[in-house]
């Protein structure tokens, strides 16, 4: 087990390591002269040749990436042009939103998935299994910023029961906040929970098939114990890989649904970012997320070595 | 076993249905709208649907229905091309990954594994950063997403392939690598690449439609659903209308591509059925 360990932190570091390679490589690399595209059609030649100084930008490219990299590595992810403060600190203020916001999502997406998915698994070819499916394949195709606007056109405009978006921080209260986020999150979490249910029906069907179920069914064992216990704790292997790998999708699907509810988070920030052109946010925010979805993969690749010792020793 | 006729198979004829529908909308409003898809009229903003204007109109008056039809092109386009790039690009890493082996194979792996943390959304972010935004930024970004997908089963069919018989005996008869790999292998690891591709498409147009959302793919004033939708939030107690067509637009092309999809792999492997 130590050695499956170590062997898949070091392929974690390799891989963090072209995360910010490919990041360096967008931003410092392709655009050729990144404080000329900051500075915009009305910077002066000698204020763009400021800004590169300060920059770092007549160095060789190699060593403004080892430096760069350094930096990051010291939480140091640069200054923000249009804030003037640390790219760092700003990531750790709208955190607080974009977290809880996936969390959330991620909570909803588990608490509805996989009942259904179990349901419709033991209801297989019945008229539940096939309404279940029917419903996870919309799940499927509605975009989540189009649900999240029909939710704010049922909840909000029609019914008046919630505002359609904004966040006044946690600061007013735990219910003000979760209420706040309810919306997004089911929004996020539907497309989601939408792929969790299938993936929880299919692996529930596989283990239902296993001899050892049969076996369990011969001897007379009650069908709630032979679906929690035998299958259920067997099939939750594939499952957490899946839940586990929609993690890093739900942080991204945030991006977009920060935009459709108002919501201070990442998502925003990077936004606003582009439209300042504010390259150490864009570059700082996208390096975060991305090195986050790298980091939870590693996770569930771990968390199925523990889970299934096949793979640790393929 | 008698063979699966494609007919019969529900899934499949309802998703090559809606399908085909599309294709035709998306192929119609090359030569016909109903009404010109640009054209503004101040006095018939924010419409409900109407004779004259069977979906209504945006804020700007323009008639939706043509916008709609419009929109078809411009996801079809962005998502033909999207899933271009992914499979170009997915499949030449997967060959060389798995063919070669040794320290390629795990480096190419650790920069798959990288690119993974790339959701369209984030290169989108990074790209328009550095250039303008629109359907060509929506078209790398989605393209470079799906990458890690057919990188890996790429390398999973050359590695399952590469010692079969019919392998070893093109190689003992002489062919070379390049022959090898392009001539034996890559056409036995196609079934499920084809696959891929077809459930990637209502994936690449869902990430299309998010990116103009956002403001990062397709520019005004050019049709699209996800810039419609954009447009849209703002006017959503005037018409709700101008929110839900597009939207429907969308759902219904995913819904349909996602059966052709799921109904394509239940007839090319009917194991996973």
């Amino acid at each position: 087990m130590r050695r499956y360990v170590a062997r898949r932190v070091a392929a974690l570091a390799a891989t963090l390591l072209f995360v910010t390679a490919l990041v360096f490589v967008v931003v410092r690399v392709l655009p050729g002269d990144p404080a000329a595209l900051i500075m915009g059609t009305e910077g002066s030649p000698e204020a763009t040749e400021r800004l590169r100084e300060s920059m770092g930008l007549n160095r060789p490219l190699a060593v403004q990436y080892v430096d760069w990299l350094r930096g990051a590595l010291h939480g140091d992810l640069g200054r923000s042009i249009q804030y003037d403060l640390p790219v760092g600190n700003l990531i750790v203020t709208r955190l607080p939103v974009t977290l809880p916001l996936a969390l959330l999502a991620a909570v909803f997406m588990t608490l509805t998935a996989i009942p259904l998915g179990v349901y419709a698994a033991t209801h297989h070819r019945r008229a539940g299994d096939y309404l279940t499916m029917i419903v996870s394949q919309f799940g499927i195709s509605v975009p989540q910023f189009w649900s999240g606007l029909l939710l704010i056109l049922f909840f909000s405009v029609s019914l008046g029961w919630v505002r359609s978006g904004g966040f006044d921080g946690w600061s007013a209260g735990l219910w003000p906040a979760l209420r706040a986020l309810l919306l997004p999150a089911v929004a996020l979490g539907v497309f989601q929970a939408a792929v969790l249910v299938r993936a929880t029906r299919s692996a529930v069907l596989d283990v239902l098939r296993e001899d050892y179920v049969r076996t369990a069914r011969a001897k007379g064992v009650s069908e709630g114990l032979v679906v929690g216990k035998h299958t259920l704790r067997n099939a939750l292997i594939p499952i957490v890989t899946v839940a586990g790998l929609q993690l890093g999708q739900l942080m991204a699907g945030a991006i977009v649904l920060e935009s459709v509810f108002a919501l201070p988070g990442l998502g925003r920030l990077a936004l606003g970012a582009i439209s300042a052109r504010d390259l150490p946010v864009v570059q700082g925010v996208t390096l975060f997320v991305a090195s986050g979805i790298v980091v939870i993969n590693f996770a569930v690749d771990l968390a199925y070595g523990f889970l299934d010792p096949r793979i640790r020793y393929e | 076993m008698s063979r699966r006729r494609p007919l019969r198979h529900v899934t499949f004829t309802l998703g090559a249905a809606i399908t085909l529908g599309l294709l035709a909308t998306a192929a119609l409003s090359l030569v016909y709208t109903p009404a010109d898809p640009l054209a503004m009229s101040i006095a018939g903003r924010l419409q409900g649907p109407s004779g004259a204007h069977p979906f209504g109109t945006d804020h700007f008056g323009r008639d939706l229905l043509s916008r709609i039809m419009t929109g078809a092109v411009t996801s079809l386009a962005v998502g033909v091309i999207a899933v271009g790039i992914g499979s170009g690009l997915g499949i030449s890493l997967g060959l060389a990954s798995g063919w070669i082996g040794g320290w390629i194979d795990e480096t190419l792996m650790r920069l798959v594994d990288a690119v993974q943390g790339f959701p369209a959304i984030l290169s989108a972010l990074l790209f328009t950063a550095v250039f303008s935004p629109g359907m060509v930024v929506s078209m790398v970004a989605i393209g470079i997403a799906f990458v890690p997908a057919f990188a890996r089963l790429t390398r999973g069919s050359v590695l399952e392939l590469r010692d079969r018989e019919f392998v070893v005996a093109a190689r003992a008869l002489g062919a070379g690598e390049a022959r090898l790999v392009l001539g034996h292998v890559l056409p036995n690891a196609l079934p499920p690449l084809m696959v891929q591709a077809t459930t990637s498409f209502p994936v690449a147009i869902l990430a299309e439609a998010a990116l103009a959302y956002l403001g990062l793919g397709t520019q005004p004033p050019h049709p699209s659903w996800g810039l419609m939708l954009r447009e849209a939030q703002n006017f959503l107690s005037f018409n709700p209308w101008f929110a839900v067509f597009p939207g429907s637009a969308i759902a219904v092309t995913v819904l349909g591509l996602n059966l052709l999809g799921d109904g394509l792999r239940d007839l090319l492997d009917p194991r996973t059925g």
